[in-house]
This record gives C-alpha cells, structure tokens and sequence, in this order.
C-alpha cells in the first residue's frame, strides 16, 4: 500500500511549486512511516528466530548448567524431534486423517519422549563414565552425533523429509503494513510457555529443587541423600526432550533433513555463553538478543557475514565480561 | 554404632589417615580434637563416602560401608555437617532444608519440629537465599539441614570455627538436646578444647594422621594430653 502511494508520488516531486513540494513531504512521511514498519519487522523476525535458537538452546543451557557437560549430540536430539513430528504425521495420515490438525499436539509428546529417551540412554551408557574428561566428552558427543545422523540418513533417506502444518500454523494475517505467517507467531509463544514450564519444573518441583542442589554444590548434594547419578540421568533426558520439542516447531519453518541439528548447534552454544552458563534468563535474553542482531544485521551484511559479525562481538564480549550476560552476583555466590 | 578401623586414606602420594581407628556409641557425643592439617577432616570425608579408604574398614550399625556413595550413607542414616557449612547458595532457606527430604523416608518428608525450637532464627528466614545468611546463621541451617534427614548419626566438622559466643552456646545446646532427646549418636570434630570438654561423652586426640589420645572428657585436662594440643 505505502509502497503503491510511493511509486504514484515520486513522479510528482520533480514538479515545480507547491505541489512538487506537497510530494516530496509526503514522500519523506511514507519513507520513515516505511522504515518504522521495517524495524519493526526485523525485530518480530529476530524474536521468532530467537525463540528458534531459545527452543534449541535451553535444553543445552540446562544439561551445561547442571553436568558442566558439552553435548555435540543435542542438535540431532533437536533432529530426532522433527522426524518424531514427520513419523507422528504418517501414522495420522493412513490412520485418522481427520485429526491431522492435531498432529503437532501429538508430536510434542511423543518427541519429548522419544529424544527424552535417547537421552538418557546415551547419558548412561556413555557420558557418564567421562565425567570430568571433558575433552573426551566432546569426542564421544560428537561421534554419536554422526552416528545418530547416519542412522537418520540410512531410515529416511539423505532428502528432506515433507512435514506438514495443520490448518492453525498455516497462512498470514496483516498487522498495519506487515504481513505475519501463523508460523512465526505460534513459535514465538510456544518458545516463551516452553520456558515457563521449565521454570516453573525447576522452581517448584522435587526434582528442579535436586537439580539445583546439584548445580550448586555436588558433594554436598549427594551428603544430603540426593541420588546424583539419576539427577544426572533425568537432567540429559530432560534437556533432550526440550530439543526433541524444538524439533517439533523447527519442522514447522525449516527443511526436515539429517542434518538439521547441525544448522542449530553452533548458535545454541553461543546463546548458552554469551547468555551465562546456569541461568536460564541469560538464555532467555541471549537468545532474543541474537535473534534480533542477526536480523537487523543481515540487510547491510548479507546472512553470512552477519553471522560472523556476530560472532565477533559474542568474541569481545566474552573477553569484557567472561562469565556471560547474566554472571550471578552478591554475597550468595561468594559462599 | 559406628566403627572406624584400621583406616588409611591418601591423596594422591601424600597420606592423610594412618591406621586410625576409632568407636562412636549410641546416645552419646565423641569429640575429635587435633591441631590444624592433622587428619580430622579427611576422616570425615572418609566416614560419609565423599573419600575413598585405601585400606581399613567403616561399619555402621555392623554393616560394612566399603564403597557405598555418600548419598546411601545418607538414606543409611549418617547426616554431615560440613566444615565451611557448604549451604547451597542459591537456594532458600526452605530448600535447603528440603534438600534432606531426600534421605528421609516417605513419611518423614518434612522439617521436623526441632529445628525451628532449637534455632528459632531460622524460622525468620524461610525465603532468605543461603548464601545471604551470616556465618552464624548457616552454622544453624547446616545443622538443621542434617537433622531433616532423620539421622541417627551426626557427624560435625567444627561446628563452631569462626562463630560468636551466644551461638556456640546455642549449638552446644542443641547438641547436648539432640543426644538426650532424640537419642542419636553425635561425632563432633573441633578445636575449640572447652566446648568438647563440656560436651564430650568420649575424647579421641588425633596427629599427623594418627589417633594419639583416647579417653574421657576430664582426661583433656592432663599435661601428656595437652601437649597434642598447643600450637
Ligand atoms: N583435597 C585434598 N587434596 C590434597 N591434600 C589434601 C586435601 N585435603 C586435605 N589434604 C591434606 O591432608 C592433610 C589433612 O587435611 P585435613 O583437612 O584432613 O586436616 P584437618 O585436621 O581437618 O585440618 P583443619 O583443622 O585445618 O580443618 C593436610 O595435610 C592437607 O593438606
Ligand atoms: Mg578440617
């Protein structure tokens, strides 16, 4: 519309008197009217990639926070969650076609239970005898991590996988000059409930409280009667059921193939630290802001390049301020 | 109740326990008394599983504990109070008392009465942070911690290092009530000689990994007892 009245003034600027003078304010009133909606664009954009790399990164941001481990593996949990969303999907179509609308609502289950479960399996057979060894942590993670893609690749195939959106994720709506998919919008909520019910399972449950406990001082946990081994067991599995569940809204705006965890790993580290390791909120925040820097960033630098910008000042940043956005503060830390 | 025997512990190469044995009874306080660096610590690392043996044995209740990890030492019945308190910072006084309901058994999964009248304090401070408490303070909610697990042995490592008189008065209160009302077992390591003379049912002297004194309150008093004592 603006850019229609835009197009119909410009030719009249160049007339002389009153009425070029009358179009050229115009012009200037409609440019910067654009330019707000453009800002404002980017950032409803950068919020709901930030709500992506939130989804992907709070499940690495707690398994980090509680084991101190580094899981290479965590996006091929997120990966496991689409294809759950892809198998869920086939199984209503030849079966009940007729609750297809529903398909994500049954997705989101069964794919936390499903990475839920590789989860743990991975973190009692392997991960636990390397604690402490962090450098073979991250070898070992990193091999499952092929491994867990290869056997995707061997079931599936190499090609993208077709996941469908119910009828409530697809088209857009208009919001003043904006034109908003459905998509981007169930995303952004449903990253911000996923957060809250974490909270919520951390703050007021017995095992949010054992996780805590965990966290902040393991030796002493365990004095208390805390069984560490399941509270590390029921944490990886925790954390890999949240990313199984960012699958399931990753299958929703990107393409389900093997190596969709890869695309999402390295931003979730850089969420997890330049957020603050073991805080949640840092998360929350360091993931919105990146969201929203890559956006503003890729119209003057291209995709890549602001990537990479970013990542320069995630650099800088950690060097001023090595514990993250969030580093806890007060006397309760000094203890 | 509790039997250390023989017990030998190492850090790396360097040896912190040399052959130590020693008896704690039912309803009654054993002090541990040495100079700084001597062992004491190391030994109740050993006691609560936080520390391998490299050789001797520990039994509770004529049970050998061997390698069981110090969260089944806990559900057992042995509750630590460490030195430096170790409260969890970041939790609330509520949690952190809640951080025993897991060694107490399902019924028990709440912070017993005692507690709140033996540190009244504490009461006051359910929604502080842990590590917003005064030295003092956690001092109290260590102690009260222990006690959610419902243990039968209590096991304190210097319970009043760098604390004010009136609540070392309370702690050896609650000490002296927790024996003679609730009948659990109290090993206490310390420093401070009078409030173990006043406490002690048994005294064990430590050195330099050994024990090297083992006898009743009023033997502290003799020359060749004190001489492992002065710096
Ligand atoms: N984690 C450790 N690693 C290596 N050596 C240790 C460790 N902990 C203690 N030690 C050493 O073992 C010896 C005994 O230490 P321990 O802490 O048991 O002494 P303590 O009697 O409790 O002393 P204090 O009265 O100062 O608390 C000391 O020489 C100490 O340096
Ligand atoms: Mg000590």
């Amino acid at each position: 519309m603006a850019a229609k009245r835009l197009v119909s003034l410009t030719p009249l600027a160049t007339v002389q008197g009153p009425v070029g003078e009358a179009a050229s304010t115009a012009i200037a009133s409609i440019n910067s009217e654009l330019e707000l909606w453009n800002g404002i664009q980017n950032i409803i954009y950068g919020l709901s990639l930030g709500s992506v790399l939130l989804l992907a990164a709070i499940g690495l941001a707690i398994t980090f926070g509680v084991m101190g481990v580094i899981n290479m593996a965590h996006g091929e949990m997120v990966m496991i969650g689409a294809y759950t969303t892809f198998v869920v999907q086939q199984i209503i179509r030849v079966s009940a076609p007729g609750l297809f609308d529903y398909s994500l609502l049954i997705a989101l289950p069964a794919a936390f239970l499903v990475s839920g479960a590789i989860g743990v399996v991975i973190e009692r057979g392997i991960i636990r005898f390397l604690y402490g060894r962090p450098l073979e942590t991250l070898l070992a993670t990193w091999g499952i991590s092929l491994v867990l893609q290869q056997a995707t690749r061997s079931w599936f195939g190499a090609s993208n996988v077709q996941v469908g959106s119910p009828s409530w994720m697809s088209g857009s709506f208009d919001v003043g000059m904006l034109t908003l998919t459905w998509s981007r919008l169930w995303i952004i909520v449903f990253a911000l409930a996923v957060f809250a019910t974490l909270q919520l399972v951390l703050k007021k449950t017995m095992l949010g409280l054992r996780m805590r406990a965990v966290t902040q001082n393991r030796r002493m946990a365990s004095s208390m009667g805390i069984r560490t081994p399941w509270v590390d067991a029921l944490t990886f599995g925790l954390g890999s059921g949240i990313a199984g569940i960012a699958g399931v809204a990753l299958s929703q705006i990107d393409n389900v193939s093997p190596n969709l965890g890869q695309g999402y790993i390295i931003d979730s580290f850089m969420v997890v630290v330049f957020g603050g390791v073991g805080n949640l909120w840092g998360t929350l925040v360091g993931a919105m802001s990146l969201g929203i820097a890559n956006k503003f960033l890729e119209p003057f630098a291209g995709a890549v390049l602001g990537k990479i910008f970013v990542l320069v000042l995630i650099i800088l940043f950690i060097q001023k301020r090595p514990r993250g956005l969030f580093a806890l503060k007060g006397r309760a830390i000094e203890a | 109740m509790l039997t250390v025997e023989n017990a030998s512990l190492h850090y790396g190469a360097a040896q912190a326990l040399r052959g130590v044995s020693l008896e704690v009874k039912p309803k009654s306080i054993t002090c541990v008394l040495g100079r700084n660096g001597v062992g004491k610590t190391s030994m109740l690392r050993a006691i609560v599983g936080q520390h391998p043996l490299s050789s001797g044995s520990i039994s509770f209740d004529g049970t050998v504990l061997g390698k069981k990890p110090p969260y089944d030492r806990a559900r057992a019945g042995i509750a630590f109070v460490p030195q430096g308190r170790e409260i969890f910072p970041l939790l609330t006084v509520r949690e952190n008392l809640a951080t025993g309901f897991a060694a107490a058994k399902r019924g028990n999964r709440n912070v017993p009465p005692e507690v709140f009248e033996l540190f009244p304090v504490l009461k006051t401070m359910l929604g502080r942070r842990g590590g917003d408490l005064s030295g003092g303070q956690q001092q109290q909610l260590a102690i009260g911690r222990a006690l959610v697990t419902r243990p039968r042995l209590l096991v304190l490592d210097e319970p009043t290092e760098g604390i004010q008189p009136s609540i070392i008065k309370d702690i050896g209160r609650a000490i002296r009530f927790l024996r003679d009302q609730t009948g659990l077992a109290i090993l206490l390591v310390e420093q401070y000689l009078d409030f173990c003379r006043e406490l002690a049912d048994h005294v064990y002297i430590m050195d330099r990994g050994e024990i090297v004194h083992s006898g009743d309150a009023a033997s502290l008093d003799k020359p060749e007892v004190r001489k492992f004592l002065t710096v």
